[in-house]
């Protein structure tokens, strides 16, 4: 065996232990944060500000049954976000597909405008329409309601992409021709034959938009106003803007650990899908 | 197709007006009129001074040279673009290395699975619930400061919030841990889609794995780096949950971590439509070109 080999197998070598020291430094860097937010989560108030100490505390059910009897509409607050965030995620992946659809399996005339004009408007943020949007949900008697943020889930550019990308890999046309034949409708054929195809691709978008929605801060601050319809990161943004000295500091790292760790559960089951999901949608055409 | 039985093919491509027409209404209702009518409202003076509104008014220009003349625009733009930097070069470094060492078959990375869902994790976290955890952590009572007092690195608590380059890294480290798992496993289904031919035609001819991304990998992932670069380059023009909690919206110290979306909600919140009209428009113009480009890319390809 040459020097030259010998050298290069050391190298890999090297580089591997390089590599896991890297993945672990960064591997801590995600989760130190949560595991010291999950600790101060179990500790009591007088205990926390002693300093921290990385043991678990004995005091997650005070700080439970502190946050649930508070001032914060937590409970509600979850559920509005999820009843949002779930509408969103249905109507985002049907409508989606429905308008994939439209552009994979028909020819019609403005076809290809249209289809150009989504793709332009992909990047456009919400933001920027925010205020003509504002307003015209006040003309149209729709403030500190959930119908501005759970029926503009129904056109999301970025969404149809993705489904049409999947649509052309994975739905051959021939099957739809077959359907025809057989008599069925295009409004059947598309509920009973092109959504259960669809569904790899629907899945992993649902968990997308709900967790996009489930996050979403900007604009249900500016829809929602009565306590009672507000979301989480309204509520985050109250805790925030509150006297939080005078708080109860084992209750207000509950709170937070309460927004935070239903997603990361639902992330730990399917973590898998949505990992494959994200490197899929990067790679186009 | 369609010349085989012409008549019937006409009849079913009606269904595709029907199958667009929710997209097409929900996008014209909710995204396409109040994309007019907010420049519309840019032409407009209309704000509240106190209990009097003033306008609306037609205005032309006048709001838009309001927003350049008293330089707060260049400051938060400013701003957004520091902490955007901060973020961005740290996390396409760090994403290319990962990402290369995750497609590397010679390296052979145990548990590289786990590795990409730990990295992926906090893009999915709530951004404003992620800012309050650091802001309570980083807090001068806070654990990190009573860890760093503790093992004697400082002496007294250092307040971060309370000086511009902590804060600003504050902001640009959380869209840091945010983001580089996502553009981790972008780049990474970039590489893998590289021919693999390249790669063991530069193993025969001995080249080193550092040659081997620098002549292979990177010149040929330099189309998804433009797209990754624009994509994280509108979302940095967007960049608001963070220093928003972070700061409880004053983008303190000396607004020096004031983006340009915190300055948008403000005007939003205070009801200075003709301001917040302007303000929208030049951020849907920069985000159009920069859009423009992303698109040109992308068809590029196909």
């Amino acid at each position: 065996m040459d020097n030259s080999n010998l050298d290069k197998g050391l190298g890999i070598h090297a580089r591997r232990v390089i590599a896991y020291i890297v993945l672990i430094v960064l591997t801590f860097l995600c989760l130190f944060w949560f595991y010291v937010l999950f600790v101060n989560a179990t500790r009591s108030h007088s205990d926390l500000s002693k300093g921290f100490s990385p043991m678990f505390g004995t005091n997650l059910v005070t700080n439970w049954k502190n946050l649930m009897a508070g001032t914060l509409p937590v409970v509600r607050g979850m559920l509005n976000s999820f009843i949002i965030a779930g509408a969103s995620a249905i109507l985002c992946t049907y409508f989606s597909s429905m308008t994939a659809y439209a552009i994979h399996a028909y020819d019609f005339k403005c076809k290809n405008a249209i289809f150009t004009f989504i793709l332009m408007v992909m990047t456009i943020p919400t933001q920027v329409t925010a205020l003509g949007f504002v307003q015209l949900m006040g003309k149209m008697k729709l403030m500190d309601s959930f119908v501005p943020l759970i029926v503009p889930a129904i056109a999301a550019p970025v969404t149809f992409f993705y489904m049409k990308q999947y649509m052309e890999s994975a739905l051959p046309l021939a099957i739809v021709e077959a359907a025809r034949i057989d008599g069925s409708g295009e409004f059947r054929t598309f509920n009973t034959i092109v959504v259960p195809m669809m569904k790899p691709a629907i899945a992993v978008q649902a968990i997308f938009t709900f967790v996009s929605s489930w996050n979403n801060y900007f604009t249900p601050a500016l829809i929602l106003t009565t306590d009672t319809k507000k979301t989480l990161p309204i509520l985050i943004a109250q805790l925030r803007s509150a006297d939080w000295l005078k708080f109860d500091m084992g209750q207000v790292y509950m709170m937070i650990a309460f927004s935070i760790f239903p997603v990361i559960i639902v992330y730990l089951i399917l973590s898998r899908s949505i990992v494959q999901g994200v490197a899929l949608g990067g790679v186009k055409g | 197709m369609s010349s085989k039985k012409n008549g019937k093919v006409v009849s079913y491509n009606k269904w595709g007006y029907i199958f667009l027409a929710p997209f097409v209404i929900v996008y014209l209702v909710f995204q396409l009129i109040p994309l007019i009518s907010t420049i519309w409202n840019s032409f407009f003076e209309n704000y509240r001074s106190g209990l009097t509104q003033i306008g609306p008014r037609f205005i032309g220009l006048e709001n838009y040279i309001t927003l350049f003349k008293n330089g707060d625009l260049l400051t938060y733009a400013k701003n957004t673009m520091i902490m955007w930097v901060l973020g961005f070069v740290p996390q396409i470094i760090v994403s290319l290395v990962l990402g290369a060492w995750f497609s590397d078959t010679r390296l052979k990375l145990k548990c590289s699975s786990f590795f990409k869902t730990v990295i992926y994790l906090p893009n999915l976290i709530m951004a404003s619930a992620f800012a309050m955890l650091f802001f309570t952590l980083f807090a001068n009572t806070g654990p990190i400061n009573s860890i760093l007092v503790q093992t004697g690195i400082l002496k007294e608590a250092y307040s971060f919030l309370d000086h511009t380059g902590s804060a600003r890294f504050l902001v640009a480290f959380m869209n840091f841990l945010m983001w580089f798992g996502n553009t981790t496993i972008l780049l990474m289904a970039g590489m893998m889609g590289i021919d693999p031919s390249l790669f063991e035609a530069a193993e025969v001819d001995g080249a080193t794995s550092t040659q081997v991304f620098f002549k292979i990998t990177l010149p040929l992932l330099r189309p998804i780096l433009v797209y990754v670069l624009i994509t994280s380059l509108i979302g940095g023009l967007q960049m608001f949950d963070v220093p928003q909690i972070l700061t409880n919206g004053t983008g303190d110290p000396m607004r020096s971590t004031m983006t340009l979306i915190m300055y948008l909600n403000k005007h939003l919140y205070s009801k200075n439509y003709g301001m917040a009209g302007a303000l929208s428009v030049i951020l849907f113009i920069i985000t159009a070109i920069l859009s423009f480009i992303v698109f040109r890319i992308s068809t590029r390809k196909d």
